[in-house]
């Protein structure tokens, strides 16, 4: 695949749009500082990232069919110049952050208005679109150091949204210390693996990279260099056993944070994962095959099994949920190790599936959390049936959480199943589905304290405003849109997998 | 795509229409046109495949209608009908939508053509029935439903990990008929045996049943497992292991029946019993075999639901279904109790009555395979259905010692229903043709009323019954009620009582022994567990940040490892 190119002289606004969907969350972000009204600063982020999500589904329209577009900043022509270059792998992660991003915002404006302090609301803001920004950016570029950049202009800003969780509980102070020790760490690991790959090969374009590799044959800087970057990376992905500033940083961030990261951060991260093993390195090369098979395979399972057991027995709903997160990643991680088109394709999807169903449901606990002010079991007794349609999404979304046939959950399952067995791995098929039968058993947890416990007396919860109901239900109704029609979720990852085994494309200028 | 909307989905769109309804009759009334329409549909769309829908890669067969998936259509929607009328009075939206559900999964299921879809209304109908029991709303019957659940909802699960073997060896998910030969068809039987009760696996049914609601009872004892009986028979006939499962569930009931109080535990022994002769004549899977396992399966459906019916008229207006509280209602309660007699009567197969018909088949197909001990066991069964259901049930409940309770005659659409029921328990004995112009299978020479059936059953019959009223008068009319129970019992197992009870000392105290361990087991696991993975277990504890960087130092060096020395 990814041999048609689609010639690139960008002069209409369409030509435009991969660094468009960038460049527009950047700039708002100062703009909503100088602004510094609250409303319009709302309106600013959502208007920005509404557009980049837009921007986004264009994008995706036009590489779906295996082709990619080569973008070059300010003109300046690939290696020397900066390169954007998006097929449909980057492409279908760019529609999940800038969705979520979107659809967060509505939720967003009450739910910080409960939880953050006046005076810091527009650098929340402020401080959501950079994160964007970095988001977004770290995934659409084609230069390795650019990743870097991006990398951290996502990252210094999620410390201090996660720092802002401080207004409800001072440990999100401690959390986001310890998320910045360690994302610092991986961070840095990664630019030194970069720093590798730019002595080995005098270059930072993704796909100059790739060919030299490719010509040069490998060495012992370029198998230095993807230890660091893979650690360094893994470490951004919660990868196990490097996930312990996750817990606590997705447990006290503000309620919209927490969604917003637990459906994107991660999976950022993920897919530089992927674009550096498969189209900088490529699994033709003995180490990359044996670091999947030795590292990625053990953690992962480990991932699986250690931390849903940790999450069946939490007793905190969001902190639960957190660990199914770093369980989910081991998923992710083992269709990579699989290095197969389907067990590829499982690993996309699930990024997005799962993205989708955390979402959702950490919007739901933040509705709750809005009343209930923790987010202990003991003091969510009974809340589903008093917030109905809270209620409703946080089963649709845990019912995709175990992968009940019917949701999207199900869908990367089964793709991962089926990867599995290709590849006549039973082992892993079966510890695959063993582990989602702890799923069932903390999802059903938390199904039992929102239904079959009695609400405390004198319990005024409702629904919450529609605002920050709507984003819930939509989400909601994804994850059972896309557990039936999988042309989009699956048709792209399909797409992408397969662009992914044809390694890179090179340098075609 | 579609030709015609699959049925099981106006099942569902029917609940969906129930919602909008106020309470009362029109629910009543929609719950009853439903099935009607159902059938009307299945009985005139003809032989072949209607529907078809895309499935990730897969071609999915919603509408499979050929003469065995008709007959169970048919008499699902019959017996969707009269559980909804005998429910009539019932106005809880959760029942009424759990049976819609409910009979809306079994039929999709029924009509599948495939095993992706089979599995998809399988736990649908797992799913839609636990609800009949937790209707109930007490702590008894939360757990019984979820224990019932979680075995249900595991039969779905080891089926569809058969159905993934399956695909991968035979690169088909159709739904057709199999061999065990492989652990993927190994995986689809046995989750079709769980369905199906088969012995071992058939604890969920007496636990649960009897657990249900009054009117619950009633649907649940149709369509659970006849849809297994119906997925042995698509999937497994002629498979010989089948014909010795078969007997022994014929068998080992009748012991349990026979000591056991509670009427409706009682029926779902018997109910066990019954599915027994199906899965034999799927077993001989000769064409007359299967078309015995059809009628009987048709046949059984009804007479099953009266009998559920007339106890459950009598546990509705007593509040109890214990045989050693009941007795003499037939003073005030006359039409339920003959309603129940016809529904023993046909049970225990007399000539003129439903079973007789159907059971002759599979008896006659047996003995064509010339299979004389699988036969004899067979008869041997008979007569302890006999003696459980069609004596016990009536006997205790409506007449035996008088309980001085004087109830209320039922509620008059229970009336209806129990009488439809019985009216079609005697019309199939009477006059079977049109019940064998609907099986899969063109009916040879079917005359059950040859001369040689119907001296030998009534033999049987007769001589049962007379041992019966003979032990019955030589006992000494006690003056409580329990002790009639215990007497006739003592009676009736004079042969061997203590052997009995010597066996199921060994076997409960050895299930107790295994049990205890695992339960010890299990226990501890958790506990280990809990202090590992529990919030302030060493997995879930916060580790401070040089920790975490040490994680990554490892990683790293483990990373560094694995790269430079492969």
């Amino acid at each position: 695949m990814s041999t048609v190119e689609v010639q690139h002289v960008a002069k209409t606004f369409i030509d435009h749009l991969p660094v468009l969907q960038v460049v527009i969350p950047l700039i708002s972000a100062p703009l909503i500082v100088f602004i510094g009204n609250r409303k319009l600063a709302w309106l600013l982020a959502m208007a920005a990232s509404a557009t980049a999500f837009v921007m986004a589904c264009l994008l995706l329209a036009q590489v779906k069919d295996g082709s990619y577009i080569s973008y070059h900043i300010g003109g300046w022509a690939p290696p020397l110049g900066i390169e954007y270059r998006i097929d449909a792998l980057n492409a279908l992660v760019l529609m999940l952050i800038s969705g979520i991003g979107t659809i967060v915002l509505p939720y967003a404006y009450n739910s910080v208005n409960a939880e953050i302090p006046k005076r810091h609301h527009t650098l929340f803001y402020a401080l959501y679109m950079l994160c964007l920004t970095g988001l977004l950016g770290m995934v659409s570029t084609g230069d390795a150091f650019n990743v870097f950049v991006f990398l951290e202009i996502s990252s210094l800003s999620t410390y201090v949204l996660v720092a802002m969780g401080a207004g409800k509980d001072t440990r999100a102070l401690t959390a986001a210390y310890d998320y910045l020790i360690m994302g610092t760490i991986g961070a840095t690991f990664f630019v030194i693996g970069l720093g590798l790959l730019y002595m080995a090969t005098g270059t930072l374009n993704m796909a100059d990279i790739a060919d030299r590799i490719a010509e040069q044959g490998t060495n012992r800087t370029v198998q230095a260099a993807f230890a660091f970057i893979v650690v360094g990376m893994g470490l951004k992905a919660a990868m196990y056993p490097l996930h312990h500033w996750l817990p606590n940083a997705y447990t006290y961030a503000p309620s919209a944070v927490t969604a917003f990261l637990a459906a994107t951060a991660t999976k950022a991260a993920i897919y530089v994962l992927l674009r550096f093993m498969f189209s900088v390195f490529n699994p033709g090369f003995h180490f990359e095959d044996w670091t999947l098979y030795l590292i990625f395979i053990p953690f992962s399972l480990l991932a699986m099994f250690a931390a849903s057991f940790v999450a069946v027995f939490q007793s905190d709903l969001k902190r639960m949920l957190a660990f199914s997160s770093i369980a989910q990643i081991g998923y992710m991680l083992i269709g990579i190790a699989m290095l197969n088109a389907t067990g590829l394709s499982a690993s996309i999807v699930h990024m997005v599936n799962h993205g989708i169903t955390k979402a959702t449901l950490f919007l739901g606990v933040g509705a709750m959390v809005m009343y209930s002010k923790t987010s202990f079991f003991d003091n969510l007794n009974g809340l589903g049936r008093k917030m109905p349609f809270t209620g409703a999404a946080m089963v649709a979304a845990g019912l995709s959480l175990i992968g009940i046939p019917g949701t999207a959950g199900f869908i990367s399952k089964w793709v991962l199943v089926q990867a599995a067995f290709e590849n006549g791995w039973w082992f892993i098929a079966v510890a695959i589905m063993l582990s989602s039968l702890l799923a069932v058993v903390y999802v059903w947890r938390m199904f039992e304290v929102l239904y079959l416990t009695a609400p405390d007396e004198g319990c005024t919860a409702t629904d919450p405003p529609l605002p920050m109901l709507i984003p819930m239900l939509i989400l909601a109704g994804a994850c059972i849109w896309f557990g039936f029609d999988t042309e989009l979720t699956l048709g792209s990852a399909r797409v992408a997998a397969e662009g992914l085994l044809a390694g890179s494309a090179g340098m075609a200028h | 795509m579609f030709d015609v909307i699959p049925t099981a989905f106006i099942f569902f769109a029917a609940a969906a229409i129930l919602l909008t309804l106020p309470k009362g009759p029109a629910r009543g009334l929609l719950l009853l046109i439903t099935p009607i329409i159902a059938a009307l549909q299945v009985w005139n769309a003809g032989f072949g495949n209607f529907a078809q829908v895309g499935f990730f890669g897969f071609e999915l067969e919603l509408m499979r209608l050929d003469g065995l998936s008709r007959i169970f259509t048919m008499v699902f929607c019959l017996a969707a009908f009269l559980g909804n009328l005998y429910a009539w009075h019932v106005r809880d939206t959760v029942q009424q939508i759990a049976a819609l559900l409910y009979a809306g999964s079994a039929i999709g299921a029924v009509l599948a053509g495939d095993m992706i879809t089979l599995f998809f209304y399988w736990e649908g109908t797992a799913i839609a029935s636990v609800f009949l029991i937790w209707a109930r709303r007490t702590e008894g019957a939360y757990n019984t439903g979820m224990r019932y659940l979680i075995i249900q909802v595991a039969s779905g699960v080891v089926l569809i990990a058969g159905v993934a073997l399956f695909y991968r060896e035979a690169g088909t998910i159709a739904f057709d008929r199999m061999t065990l030969e492989s652990p993927g068809t190994w995986l689809i039987f046995l989750s079709f045996g769980v369905k199906c009760a088969f012995p071992l696996l058939h604890n969920w049914l007496q636990d649960s049943y009897p657990a249900a609601t009054v009117t619950g009872t009633v649907i649940l004892s149709a369509f659970t497992t006849k849809l297994a009986v119906y997925a042995l028979a698509r999937g497994f006939a002629g498979t010989e292991i089948l014909i010795y499962i078969g007997t022994v569930m014929t068998l080992f009931p009748i012991f349990f029946a026979e000591i056991e109080n509670d009427l409706r535990r009682v029926l779902a022994y018997s109910l066990n019993n019954q599915l027994g002769f199906m899965v034999v004549g799927i077993g001989i899977g000769t064409e007359m075999a299967l078309n015995g396992t059809a009628s009987h399966a048709f046949a059984h459906i009804l007479y099953k639901a009266l009998l559920f019916m007339s106890v459950g008229a009598v546990l509705f207006r007593t509040g109890t279904s214990k045989a050693s509280e009941l007795g003499g209602l037939y003073r005030t309660m006359p039409k339920t109790a003959i309603f129940c007699l016809v529904g023993a009567a046909s049970i225990s197969a007399f000539p003129l009555f439903s079973g007789f018909v159907t059971k002759s088949l599979t008896l006659t197909a047996v003995a064509e395979e010339h299979r004389i001990i699988i036969w004899l066991c067979l008869v041997f069964a008979s007569a302890g259905v006999l003696s459980h259901s069609g004596i016990k049930i009536p006997f205790f409940a409506f007449f035996a010692h008088d309980s001085g309770k004087r109830p209320k005659e039922a509620p008059t659409h229970m009336l209806w229903a129990m009488g439809i029921t019985a009216f079609l328990c005697i019309a199939i004995g009477v006059y079977p043709a049109p019940l064998y112009a609907i099986l899969p299978y063109e009916v040879s020479d079917a005359h059950p009323y040859t001369m040689g059936h119907v001296t030998g059953q009534l033999q049987l019959l007769l001589f049962a019954l007379l041992a019966f009223a003979f032990l019955y008068r030589k006992g000494i009319h006690p003056p409580e009620i329990r002790a009639v129970n215990i007497d006739t019992d003592w009676t009736y197992r004079k042969a061997g009582p203590a052997v009995l009870y010597w066996l199921s000392w060994v076997v409960s105290s050895c299930y107790n022994w295994i049990v205890g361990i695992l339960a010890r087991t299990t226990q501890r696991t958790i506990k280990r567990l809990y202090n590992s993975h529990g919030p302030e277990g060493r997995m879930a504890r916060n580790w401070p940040t040089g920790a975490m960087v040490m994680a990554i130092a490892v990683l790293l060096g483990a990373t560094l490892l694995v790269n430079f020395l492969i």
